[in-house]
Order: structure tokens, then C-alpha cells, then sequence
């Protein structure tokens, strides 16, 4: 099935391409599930480093790549980081040309997933913890990737800025003529979290939603990381879209800054990560992708990112709304695959960047 | 004489093998490759497209058709007209005044005053965006707080927007004006005192003289540098990406890269990449007639020094005026940065108990491309310093002394990449060598062409006006004597030439540093460079480590350069002309 598709061109293919990988072909066969063993370590050790190219708040990434060089010392991690739609041109292009310079990547678009795998671009990989630990809709039935954060994308506003009692309760409050030059928000071209919340969002609500938003004078950012930091700055009063686990984590800290759960439902983002098969450090990759799924290292994006986890043994921080408790729009990489540049297009069109 | 001495070249050339010949061809050559090779790729895929039935290239005009039809492209090329014609019409307003009052006048601490121009020439253009953002973000602002805890005004009010067409002006002319500044205080430096004098003996007092002679002498020089600021204004990418996109406009930079964005159309933006190059070359084609036409300028040889305009009372106003242009390029923003440096919030005035080196530690310690992206950094900027100031070198040495057929084509091959917009090269080179039989994408190669290609033009114009300075009886006295001809440029043009070259060198590695718009269309994950890491910290926002980085980019520079000039033998400060 792979091979089939091996020789697309990532830059210029997909939307010819029909889609079916996203079902699941009846024959799938993931490898056996993967221990870290001493041979492995040892033979990581040997190539030294990882690239890890990533879309995860910088700091956060980091604080990751820190974490496996005091666990696995001798290698080094190195973050790669951009926003979603940006890794993914970028290992496009990068192919494209020849160069093969990832070995893990942790997209927030997971239609990106969809688009290596069915270019044959992946490695079938399933770290131990994956296999005994994920429910099958968090794990591809080949192997090729696992979510490894699931995150939201919010509402929010500066506390300082804004009363509780008139903050804005859904997306349809934005729309109100007192928020006009108020609102900053991210952009799909270049952020997955809000690539996939454009689709969500779009598709429930309709983009009427979106061509109002546009006449309210936004502040346009780019990564679904900074809207929260804007808030936190005082530079706008409220944010139409970014990442929970960055307000989390400013609030936490302190700043002014709350979430608020759209009553028309939350944008539901999952990052998964996957191998690459023609990576430069196949076994490096292959120890960092396991320690990425450990308790461990899912247990730190938590307490330390905010993030969500996928991870059932995990526990969650006290203060933090739970997942259950959250209305959740429903999630669709497939869905976000055939619509991704129709909907790149269209946002540009309203939006004017 | 003259025959002579010509009979006596051609007899020493039989007997001695003279190198000089196939090195100038060489260089010639490779200047062909280096410029024309993207450029060429970037008209075949403006003007082609790919049969989706057939697979090959075939020629089209729909790319122009959608370039000039689409309103998402046309508006940036409008924008880009007024932002670029603005910020020209300011950068004169402002740096004209004061390039007078530097020159023509006894305003003390005018050494201050020029080395602070440099400075605000040194900082790249898209951190000073950044330390606007800082400073003028309508609400976080430092300055607009400032005004709002001053007079009491409400939460929303502002002074200053930022994020706005103004604003972007603005910015722009910051870091513009240092341009036309210097050509109209080289300018005005040249003006012999003479021509004044006797405008004052025929009776005419200080303000008619300067009306009357002094300002007629010196237009050309600020019709000039009106073009070189439009120039700049037009061609900059970072400060429009950073101050436009938040605001909801595009300029022509910045539409072209998000045509490079997934899904990418190249076809379309080397298309709109045509535009830009047609426009640069007719600004530079408008400033050379402007320029060719100084015959009045001036007219003695060696002749009186400038006569100094007694400012009296007036020096008061005038050095306030200076202060508040140069508070705005530099002491403003990099006391922004230096707090958001050390604060845990970027735009709130550091004190001693929130004072913090958690940023500091975050860039060098935690940022996994810090130590890459600085090194490559230091790599690139020595590098194409290096290799561009030998081939500059090469090159108006061939020019000034005629020393080979042809060189006047090699003069225009140095010059034209003066009209390549960086972005434009970006884009050319992208398509260049991505493909056989130069596979150069992904390596540092492609960025070093980038920047040599880049640089070249100032370069060459600086070194071949400190040629033609050193008279060719000196080389030539050397070759009766028997040297070769490049022994006589080692020997005797070389020693003669240290301080230019060096200026050459440090104006190059200076310009690398701060390159950020062909740099950020060319850089693989390997390649990264501190322009490009803090362009990619921007889009997500970490404030604190773009300070840290922005200033230990400055800390750097400052330090080569002041390295390079430090070596025994060579004096004069490093970036005297641009």
C-alpha cells in the first residue's frame, strides 16, 4: 500500500490524491510492540543525537528534549521547531530536495500523518507503552504514528482587560461590536491547532462565523501560541482561538489570564508523532519516540506544558478543568486533509493575510 | 613616454607567464553563474507552467493575467508603492536637516552623532520592528502606557499603533535614513568652501548662500538617496512580516513568501518577483542619470575646507532635533530590549526584585539552535566577507585599470545584483539549486552565493572608488621594475588599499548578519541562522529570547568589527560608507 505511493511528490500531491488511507485497510499490521532495550540505547548512543521537529510551544519542546538527554545521556535532542503547516512544508520541501534531516516529528495537524503515511514517508514503530497502554483510535492499526497530546483550542481573556461576567461565553459573543479591535487570534496557515479548529469550527458553525469575525478588526499572529501571550502582555483583551496549554501555563505563573469553553464546543486538537523512515538516526529516533509515549514524559507535558494526555495512567492537575467535563467539537484528520488548502484559501480571502 | 612604456609591457608579457588574463576571465565567469542562473530560472517559471496532461513546461501568461487581476496581489503592490514612497519622503524630512547640521555646521559632538547613525545602520531592520512592537503595540506599549498612567486615559486609548500602515512607515524609516544620510553629508563635505566664499563676497549672507549654492549643490545627493530609501523601503521583508500581517495587509515581500507557504506556487511568486526587479532596475537606472548629470557639482581641484554656519543660539534646538532622530532608531529600542532581556514580562520595566536571567539562561542553555544558528551565523558572515571582498577586489581592479576586454561588462555583472531585491534572489536561487546539476539547498553554499550575490554591488562600488583614488603611476612604476601585474597589486596596490579593504569587509560581514529576506527563503533546519531563528521566535511569540538573541547578534558584530580594526596597521572605524 505504501509502496503504491512512494514515489508522490509531497509538495504538489495531495489534493489529487484520493483519499482512503484514513480508513483503516482490513490487512493492517503493525509491527510487535518495541521495549527500550540496552541494544537500543547502545546503538542510539552511537548516533548521538535526534532531530526533533516539532510544532509544541518552544519551551515546552525543549524542556522534552531535557528531559531524554538526563535520561539517555551522550544524546542530544534537537528541536526543530515551527508552527504545524510550517514543519510540514518544510519536510516537504526538505524531501523534495533530497534532504533527510528529520527523525521524530509531532505534528498538530494530524492529517499531516495522513499524508506521510499514504507517501510512504513513515516508519512502522510501537513503543511498548503505545501497544499496552492506547486505545486503538489513539494508535494507527500500521504502526506509523500515536497521538502523543491532545490539546484545545480556547477562548480566553485578560483578566485585568475584562470581567468575568462579561466575558465572551461562546464563539457567537465574539461577534458583538464591542469586541471590534479587542481580539487577537492565529492562522491556520501556520499553526495545525488552528488549522484544525478552522475546520472544526467552520464545519459547525458555518463560515458566516468566520466572515463576521473578519469585520472585527482582528489582530492577526501566527502560532496558536501567542494569542495567550498577547493576552498575557495586555495587548489584546481576548483571544479567538490559541492554545489551552499555554493559558494554563501563563496562568499558573500567575498573569491575568482565564479560559473560557465555548458553549458551541471546543475545539479538539490531537498531535501525534510518528517516525520517519529514511531518518539519519533511525535508532535514536526509534528510543525517543518511546520515551515520548512513557508516564514519564506524558506526565511532564502536563504538569509542566498543560497539555492533555492520552496516556490513561497519567493524573491530572488539580485546578484544570477536566477533559470529560468540556464540550468538545469532534475531531476529523480526514476531513481537515481534503479541506486543508480550500480552507487556507478561503480564511486568506476573508481575512486578507 | 606613454609608448614607451607600453612597448616595454607587451616585451616583459612574453617572458614572464602572467596569470592575470584567465583569473579575470575566471572571475567573469563566475559572476555570469552566480547572477544569472537564478534569474534565469525565475523568468522561465514566471512565464511557464506545468501541462498537468503531458507532465512539461509549456509557456503561459496566466501567472501576469491572475498577478494583475487578483486583488490579494494587486493591494500589496499598491501598499507597497505608498509604504515605500512614504518612508522615502521621512527618511529626507529627517536625515537631509541633519546631514547639514552635521557637516555644514558647528554642532558640536558630530563624531557622536555619525557613529550613532552607524549604530542605528548596524541593527537589523526586523529587530528594530520587533522593539517598536515593544514600544508602540497600542496597549502593551511601553510608550502608550506611559501616556495613558501620564494623562489618566482610559484603558483603550492610545497614542501609538504599531500595527498599522503608519506605523510600518515609520519603522522603516528608522533604519532607512542612515542611507541617505551619509550621501547627503558625503555630499556636503565635498562642497569646496570656495563656492560659498564667493557667494558671501558678492554680499550675499549665510541663509541666500545656503539657499542659492550649498542646497542646489547638494539635491542630486538627496534625489539620490530619496531613490536608495524607496529602494530599501520597497525591499524589505522583515518589518512589513512583522508589523503588517498583525495589522491584516500584506506588502509585495511578504505576499511573495506566503506564496512559497504550503500549498506553495512557485510559478506564482517568481511571477510576482518581476515586478519588484522591473521597478529596482528603473530606480537605479532614475538615480544614475540624477547622478550623471553632477557636472556642476564640483569644479576645482583641491580647494578650501568647508566653511562652518555659526548656529549660535539655534545649536539648542538643532541638538535636540539630532537627539529625538536618533532616539528613535536607537535608544528607544534597545533599551526595549535590554528590558525585555531581563523582564519576565517584555513589556513591563524591569526592577530589581523582578529582575531575571531566566531568558538568558533559556537561549543558551535550553535552545537546542541557539549554538547552531550563532555559529553558522559567524561561518556565513566571515565567509562571504572574505570571498566577497577578494572577488570585489578582483573586479574593480579589472574595471578601474581597463585591465581586461570587457571589463565594463564585468563592472555591470558586479552592479546588477543591486537590483536583485533580496527576496527576488531568494526566490531564484530556491529554484536554482534545488535541482541538478547544483544541488546546493540544504548547505550553506546556497546562502553564502546568497549573500555574496547580495553584497557584491556596495562592495565592488566602495572598492573601486578607492582604486581609482590610487593613481596607476605607482603600479605601473612597479612593472618597469618587473613585478607581474599581480605582484604589483600585492606589493604596491594592496598596502595602499588596506583601509578600504577592511571597511569592504566589515560593511559585508555586517550586512550578513543582519540579512534576513533571501535567508529565510533559503534555510534548512541545518542551515538556520540567527535572522531566521529570530524571525521563527516571533511568529510564536518568546519576546525575551529575540531580546537575548537580538543583542548577542549585535554583541558579535560589534565585536568582529572592532576585532578586524584592531589589527596592527590598520586604522579608521569600519562602516563609513554604505
Amino acid at each position: 500500500m505504501a509502496r503504491k505511493f512512494d514515489r508522490r511528490d509531497v509538495l504538489k500531491g495531495t489534493s489529487a490524491l484520493a483519499l482512503t488511507v484514513a480508513a483503516t485497510p482490513l490487512t493492517a499490521q503493525a509491527p510487535p510492540p518495541a521495549a527500550v532495550t540496552d541494544e537500543l540505547i547502545q546503538a542510539a548512543r552511537k548516533e548521538g543525537k535526534v532531530v526533533y521537529y516539532t510544532s509544541i510551544d518552544l519551551p515546552m519542546a525543549e524542556r522534552i528534549g531535557k528531559a531524554f538527554e538526563a535520561k539517555y545521556p551522550g544524546i542530544a535532542v534537537r528541536v526543530e521547531r515551527t508552527g504545524a503547516e510550517r514543519v510540514f512544508q518544510r519536510i516537504g520541501q526538505e524531501y523534495a530536495s533530497n534532504i533527510r534531516a528529520v527523525d521524530v516529528v509531532n505534528s498538530s495537524d494530524a492529517a499531516h500523518m495522513i499524508v506521510w503515511k499514504r507517501d510512504g514517508l513513515l516508519a512502522p514503530y510501537v513503543p511498548e507503552d503505545v501497544a499496552k497502554h492506547y486505545a486503538p483510535e489513539h494508535r494507527d492499526p500500521d504502526g506509523m504514528f500515536a497521538s502523543f497530546r491532545a490539546g484545545l483550542s480556547t477562548l480566553a481573556y485578560n483578566t485585568n482587560l475584562v470581567k468575568a461576567e462579561e466575558a465572551p461565553k461562546s464563539f457567537a459573543d465574539l461577534l458583538d461590536p464591542k469586541w471590534a479591535g479587542k481580539i487577537v487570534k492565529a492562522h491556520p496557515s501556520y499553526s495545525g491547532t488552528i488549522m484544525t479548529a478552522t475546520f472544526q469550527i467552520a464545519r459547525d458553525l458555518g463560515w458566516e462565523y468566520f466572515e463576521k469575525l473578519a469585520k472585527q478588526r482582528i489582530m492577526q499572529v501566527q502560532s496558536a501560541t501567542d494569542p495567550p501571550k498577547k493576552l498575557a502582555l495586555g495587548e489584546r483583551a481576548v483571544m479567538a482561538d490559541g492554545n489551552e496549554y499555554i493559558v494554563f501555563q501563563i496562568k499558573e505563573a500567575g498573569q491575568p489570564i482565564e479560559p473560557v469553553y465555548p458553549t458551541e464546543g471546543t475545539p479538539l486538537v490531537i498531535g501525534p508523532n510518528a517516525l520517519f523512515k529514511a531518518a539519519p538516526n533511525p535508532n535514536a529516533a526509534r528510543l525517543f519516540q518511546s520515551f515520548c509515549f512513557s508516564l514519564e514524559c506524558q506526565q511532564l507535558i502536563i504538569d509542566v506544558g498543560g497539555l492533555r494526555s492520552l496516556h490513561p495512567h497519567v493524573k491530572e492537575k488539580a485546578g484544570r478543568k477536566p477533559l470529560n467535563d468540556i464540550k468538545l467539537m469532534k475531531e476529523d484528520p480526514a476531513g481537515v486533509e481534503k479541506q486543508g488548502d480550500e480552507i487556507k484559501k478561503r480564511y486568506t480571502q476573508l481575512f486578507k493575510v | 613616454m606613454t609608448i614607451a612604456l607600453r612597448a616595454q609591457l607587451e616585451d616583459r608579457r612574453t617572458f614572464k607567464l602572467d596569470l592575470s588574463v584567465p583569473l579575470l576571465l575566471t572571475f567573469a565567469a563566475l559572476l555570469c553563474v552566480l547572477i544569472l542562473l537564478p534569474i534565469s530560472w525565475l523568468v522561465m517559471y514566471a512565464i511557464t507552467e506545468v501541462d498537468p496532461a503531458t507532465k512539461a513546461r509549456v509557456l503561459t501568461l496566466a501567472q501576469f493575467r491572475t498577478l494583475f487581476s487578483d486583488p490579494d496581489l494587486v493591494e500589496p503592490l499598491i501598499t507597497t508603492m505608498i509604504v515605500a514612497l512614504s518612508s522615502s519622503v521621512v527618511c529626507c524630512l529627517v536625515a537631509a536637516p541633519m546631514g547639514w547640521l552635521v557637516a555644514r555646521t558647528d554642532m558640536p559632538m558630530t563624531r557622536v552623532i555619525r557613529a550613532l547613525v552607524t549604530a542605528s545602520f548596524v541593527t537589523p531592520p526586523f529587530l528594530g520592528a520587533i522593539a517598536w512592537e515593544i514600544l508602540a503595540a497600542p496597549n502593551s506599549g511601553l510608550l502608550n502606557k506611559l501616556y495613558r498612567s501620564a494623562t489618566g486615559a482610559e484603558m483603550d486609548a492610545y497614542l501609538f499603533n504599531i500595527y498599522s500602515m503608519p506605523g510600518l512607515i515609520f519603522v522603516i524609516a528608522c533604519y532607512t535614513f542612515p542611507y541617505v544620510f551619509v550621501l547627503v553629508a558625503n555630499a556636503l563635505d565635498r562642497i569646496p568652501g570656495d563656492l560659498e566664499d564667493a557667494s558671501s563676497i558678492l554680499g550675499a549672507g549665510t541663509w541666500t548662500t545656503a539657499r542659492r549654492v550649498t542646497i542646489p549643490l547638494v539635491l542630486p545627493a538627496l534625489l539620490a538617496g530619496a531613490l536608495v530609501a524607496f529602494l530599501q523601503a520597497m525591499i524589505l521583508f522583515g518589518s512589513p512580516a512583522i508589523l503588517a500581517l498583525p495589522a491584516g495587509f500584506h506588502t509585495m515581500t511578504t505576499k511573495i513568501w506566503s506564496l512559497f507557504q504550503y500549498p506553495p506556487k512557485p510559478e506564482l511568486a517568481a511571477a510576482a518577483s518581476l515586478p519588484l526587479l522591473f521597478l529596482t532596475v528603473m530606480l537605479l537606472r532614475g538615480q544614475q542619470m540624477i547622478l550623471g548629470r553632477k557636472g556642476y557639482s564640483i569644479v576645482g581641484g583641491k580647494s578650501g575646507e568647508p566653511r562652518l554656519i555659526q548656529l549660535g543660539w539655534l545649536v539648542v534646538p538643532a541638538l535636540i532635533f539630532v537627539f529625538i532622530v536618533l532616539m528613535l532608531p536607537v535608544f528607544l529600542p534597545y533599551f526595549a530590549l535590554l528590558n525585555a532581556a531581563f523582564s519576565p514580562i517584555a513589556t513591563t520595566l524591569v526592577t530589581p526584585a523582578t529582575f531575571t536571567m531566566k531568558n538568558f539562561y533559556f537561549t543558551f542553555f535550553e535552545l537546542s539552535t541557539t549554538h547552531l544558528a550563532l555559529k553558522n551565523t559567524f561561518i556565513l558572515g566571515a565567509a562571504a566577507a572574505t570571498i566577497g571582498t577578494v572577488l570585489a577586489l578582483v573586479i574593480s581592479y579589472a574595471t578601474a585599470r581597463k585591465a581586461i576586454a570587457g571589463h565594463r561588462i564585468l563592472g555591470f555583472l558586479a552592479t546588477a545584483p543591486l537590483a536583485i531585491p533580496g527576496i527576488v534572489l531568494g526566490v531564484g536561487l530556491f529554484l536554482a539549486y534545488t535541482r541538478p546539476p547544483f544541488v546546493l539547498y540544504g548547505t550553506l553554499w546556497v546562502l553564502l552565493l546568497a549573500y555574496i550575490t547580495i553584497e557584491l554591488p556596495a562592495a565592488y562600488q566602495q572598492l573601486q572608488s578607492a582604486f581609482r583614488a590610487v593613481h596607476p603611476e605607482l603600479e605601473d612604476a612597479s612593472r618597469i621594475l618587473g613585478a607581474t601585474r599581480l605582484q604589483a597589486l600585492r606589493d604596491v596596490t594592496a598596502p595602499l588599499l588596506r583601509t578600504s579593504v577592511l571597511a569592504t569587509w566589515c560593511f559585508i560581514f555586517v550586512s550578513t548578519v543582519r540579512e534576513l529576506s533571501a535567508a529565510i527563503m533559503l534555510f534548512t533546519s541545518e542551515t538556520k541562522v540567527v535572522s531566521v531563528l529570530i524571525f521563527d521566535l516571533k511568529e510564536s511569540g518568546d519576546l525575551g529570547a529575540i531580546a537575548i538573541l537580538g543583542l548577542s547578534m549585535l554583541v558579535l558584530t560589534f565585536t568582529v568589527v572592532i576585532f578586524i580594526n584592531r589589527i596592527p596597521g590598520f586604522g579608521g572605524s569600519g562602516l563609513r560608507n554604505t
